[in-house]
């Protein structure tokens, strides 16, 4: 195994252990999703077949905004004497990124997963073409990830606290949104989705170039 | 002759508008170890931070193991530099042992000298006590086990005998003599310089941003 592979596992099962012991995103943040799902149908009230319409977009909605606030958090955990550490003990920035993208890419994996459930018993969507969601779910999971650790390493370069963040990530989570939303609407009229997916796959690509060319200005604008 | 471990010609670093640093001309030679003391606020930690070239000085120059500290090689050296800050840096959801095993994973080192660096500070029994479980001391501690592995070429002690006991101190001593040992160097920062005085080359008072010779 590379240097650089190595460094960024290592980050990686950091983080996971981390988030193992403090349970925050199953044990604290999924809860709140689930209500969040729970409250629409509530607001809306029992009109099954727009609740059935609404139910992917509402559920993409869910994992977007709770998925970008944990892995945010997770980005910004690291102290100014852990990340002094970090620099010293001479870890590739870019290999730093690529591991906490790697954890939370897993991390809001399995949050997107304990979710999909509650959102199909609420919601009863159309299911046609549901095994795409192997391919849907990945890359829109892997784009969320990486767009929180992107905006996590930008607040802290910037030194502008998370106010800047829904600035930073709104205009970037569109592209997530319309693909993810816009490939389940695909499915169930039929239609190809491989626009939609290459477009996912795409905005993750430019996400991934973006945090690791700029690992290490990020890094050194942050101490 | 060989090249000082660190030599700081005029630096000035300024935090916001406040001037930290002014002026300071700092040569450290291979096998030294110096002391600095300074009230709170007087930029010693500061000081550490520029020579472990974690922050980049905004007026002179110097350098750090031969790196220029205002050029990209300087992230060369920063892995034979070890910093141990008032501050702890250690993960608090992770035991010691991962702690220090995420130190040794990261730098691709032997993982048996994980517990082998525990048993040497004194926390063998306690390896698999989570950190946040574990008193300041203990931390400090630990923070000394991640030295014994990384074994810098220059060792930055940030408030160096703080929060421990008379055998922890001890290890302060020996970090010190390890990295003059290896042909190194060592700097001491504490608000108590009878406390270094003895591990010490020489020291120095940090007032008013700049340095000068503590009286023997």
């Amino acid at each position: 195994m590379t240097g650089f592979w190595r460094q960024a596992l290592a980050v990686a099962g950091r983080d996971l252990v981390g988030e193992i012991r403090s349970g925050e995103v199953l044990l604290v943040t999924a809860p709140f999703g689930g209500v969040a799902l729970l409250l629409i149908p509530m607001a809306i009230g029992t009109d099954r077949p727009l609740l059935a319409r609404i139910g992917p977009g509402m559920y993409w909605v869910v994992v977007l905004l709770f998925g970008i606030l944990v892995a945010l958090r997770r980005s910004a955990a690291e102290s100014p004497s852990q990340r002094d550490q970090l620099g010293l003990l001479g870890i590739d920035p870019a290999a730093r990124f690529t591991g906490q993208g790697l954890a939370n890419t897993a991390l809001l994996g399995l949050y997107a997963g304990v979710l999909a459930p509650v959102a199909v018993a609420l919601y009863d969507p159309d299911l046609a073409g549901w095994w795409w969601m192997a391919l849907v779910l990945p890359l829109t999971v892997a784009g969320v990830a990486l767009l929180a650790t992107v905006a996590g390493r930008l607040v802290a370069a910037l030194d502008s606290g998370p106010a800047l963040v829904p600035l930073l990530v709104a205009p970037l989570a569109v592209p997530l949104l319309l693909g993810a939303t816009q490939a389940l609407e695909g499915l169930r009229l039929g239609e190809s989705i491989l626009g939609w997916l290459l477009l996912l796959a795409a905005v993750d690509l430019a996400l991934a170039v973006a945090g690791v060319l700029g690992a290490r200005p990020l890094e050194e604008a942050a101490r | 002759m060989t090249s000082p471990v660190v030599e700081l010609r005029g630096v000035g670093v300024r935090l916001g508008d406040t001037p930290v640093l002014r002026d300071l001309d700092l040569v450290v030679a291979a096998g030294e170890a110096i002391g600095l003391h300074g009230a709170n606020g007087s930029g010693k930690s500061t000081l550490l931070r520029v020579l472990a070239t974690l922050l980049a000085p905004s007026a002179g120059n110097g350098t750090v193991l031969g790196a220029d500290l205002a050029e990209p090689d300087r992230f060369a050296v920063r892995p034979r530099i070890g910093l141990v800050g008032h501050q702890p840096s250690l993960y608090p959801e992770l035991t010691l042992h991962e702690n220090t095993a995420f130190v040794a994973r990261v730098r691709g080192d032997d993982p048996e000298r994980v517990a082998e660096v525990l048993d040497q500070v004194g926390l063998g029994r306690a390896r698999h006590r989570r950190a946040d479980h574990c008193s300041h001391g203990m931390q400090r501690r630990a923070e000394f086990a991640r030295v014994l592995l990384t074994a810098p070429d220059l060792l930055l002690l940030d408030e160096a005998h703080a929060g421990l006991d008379p055998a922890a101190a001890d290890l302060v001593a020996l970090l010190a003599k390890q990295a003059q040992a290896r042909g190194g160097a060592a700097v001491l920062v504490s608000h108590d310089p009878a406390r270094v005085r003895g591990l010490v080359d020489r020291a120095y008072d940090l007032d008013g941003g700049k340095l000068w010779a503590a009286a023997a």
